[in-house]
């Protein structure tokens, strides 16, 4: 589904990413672990092309999205992306926020946007909350419109930037509940986390990324029980 | 002064004083009509403030645009023709700020009227463009301040769901740009409303150029410069007036 090829980025003359080749598969469930700085968030970045890649190639079911002539505003409406600041639209009420891009993108008319807000509001509990204004909503709550907000596009897969990162610990439960529903449902994920129960739990692919390039990948069970190499070892017995 | 009827000979005064202010009052405004020198300048005034306004506000909002596109995404672009043409255009707009900020709106005004537009005599056209064009590079720097101040996470989080930059830019940024610099926005109106006092250099009959007209003809001071004074200062306190209201407006849809 999403293939990566000798991925690479400077900001300025700062390597971040330092050669990253990866494939990820329909359905797979793939989390990004490391320490920060390692250059997770920036991987994630260049998959939808926030982050411009240096050199290097990224096909999307089989587009080259880094190619010339790419049209980048439609590959990214079939990727959903959720951020570490939720950045809700402060100005539009939740349900507006939700249905913005899919009536804007031409993809829905108004009123299938707002049904299939309605019924992603649903799933996550928050029907009630349709009405409200950002603000007006916990941390908690927001990250878990601004999934559903990606959701509403309905993407192939799933790009999540440390979604609980910036929440208090007694909210990362819903968000994570949330993100484990969707991935019973089959649903692609790209996930940086922190979250190592997470990651140990919904991860099929664990990568370890440090200095820029993915040190070691495994399932869950061989990186956090088995690690081979001494870095990750490391990392593992400061967040564990 | 008598000392036993001091009452009297005050009230006297103060009605010698009055009786001459009163024909202060009458030399200056009511013979031969002359408060119509005030009020047909008045109305050049408010005009050239209006469209002064509202070139301000289209001018400022592409040369923001150009200006935060250029320091946000430009320089970290693919090379190429639009970037090189961003990046011209982009110099152009920075060199129009430093030119229109770093010199006297009277001197512009006056470049206008006597070089630019030698052959035209009309000085109220001329008045909007040179103060349209001063305004321009003010209001661009607020708007630029307002799209600025907006969280970059604003910006992706629209395009990341599809949207392209000309939509993320009118229903995700505009809106929140709006709102914040409104009142700054409305300040900027207000400087620029007594700013255009100094139209009549070109010899355009604006408000203050009508009083000075009046002090010209009947050597009194006092009266027709008072009278210009106060009616900015009603004008002023009108507009503030209505931008506090909006101020209000604004901070209450903030609470909801």
């Amino acid at each position: 589904m999403i293939t990566v090829k000798n991925l690479e980025k400077s900001f300025g003359a700062t390597p971040v990413l330092r050669g990253v080749n990866q494939h990820i598969g329909p359905g797979e469930k793939v989390v990004v672990i490391g320490p920060s700085g390692s250059g997770k968030s920036t991987f994630l970045r260049c998959m939808n092309l926030l982050e411009r890649p240096t050199s290097g190639q990224i096909f999307f079911e089989g587009t080259e999205i880094t190619g010339p002539g790419c049209d980048i505003d439609q590959i990214r409406s079939r990727m959903g992306m959720v951020f570490q600041q939720f950045n809700l639209f402060p100005h539009l009420s939740v349900l507006d926020n939700i249905t913005l891009a899919p009536i804007r993108t031409k993809r829905m008319t108004k009123g299938e946007a707002r049904e299939k807000a309605i019924d992603l509001l649903k799933r996550v509990g928050l029907v009630e909350k349709a009405a409200s204004y950002p603000k007006q909503l916990s941390g908690g709550q927001q990250q878990r419109i601004a999934i559903v907000r990606a959701l509403c596009m309905n993407p192939d897969v799933m790009l999540f930037d440390e979604p609980t990162s910036a929440l208090d610990p007694e909210m990362v439960g819903e968000v994570l509940d949330v993100m484990k529903k969707l991935a019973l449902e089959g649903m692609t994920m790209v996930v940086v986390t922190h979250e190592m129960g997470f990651a140990r739990e919904v991860g099929d692919r664990v990568l370890f990324m440090d200095e820029g390039v993915v040190l070691e990948e495994g399932s869950p069970k061989d990186i956090f029980e088995n690690p081979k190499e001494l870095r990750t070892q490391d990392f593992l017995r400061k967040v564990l | 002064m008598e000392a036993g009827s001091p009452s009297i000979s005050t009230l006297s005064e103060i009605g010698t004083w009055f009786d001459g202010v009163k024909a202060e009052f009458l030399l200056n405004f009511v013979e031969k009509n002359r408060w119509k020198l005030l009020w047909d300048g008045l109305q050049n005034t408010l005009l050239i403030t209006l469209v002064a306004c509202l070139m301000g506000i289209v001018i400022g909002m592409v040369v923001a645009t150009v200006r935060a596109t250029w320091d946000t995404m430009g320089q970290n672009s693919r090379k190429g023709l639009g970037r090189s043409l961003l990046a011209i255009v982009d110099r152009l707009c920075r060199l129009y700020i430093t030119v229109i900020r770093g010199t006297p709106v009277v001197i512009q005004l006056m470049l206008m009227y006597y070089v630019i537009f030698a052959s035209s005599d009309n000085g109220v056209m001329v008045a909007m463009l040179a103060f349209g064009l001063n305004s321009g590079a003010y209001v661009a720097e607020i708007f630029r301040g307002g799209i600025m101040s907006i969280d970059k996470g604003q910006f992706e989080a629209g395009r990341s769901l599809g949207m392209g930059y000309t939509q993320t830019m009118v229903y995700i940024i505009a809106p929140q740009v709006l709102k914040t610099v409104l009142p700054t926005l409305a300040n900027e109106f207000i400087v620029l409303l007594k700013e255009t006092s100094v139209a009549g250099y070109v010899a355009v009959a604006d408000l203050t150029f009508g009083g000075n007209r009046i002090r010209g003809v009947t050597y009194s001071a006092f009266m027709p410069l008072i009278a210009v004074a106060l009616i900015y200062l009603v004008l002023v306190i009108f507009l503030s007036w209505l931008v506090g209201k909006l101020e209000r407006r604004l901070r209450q849809s903030d609470n909801r």
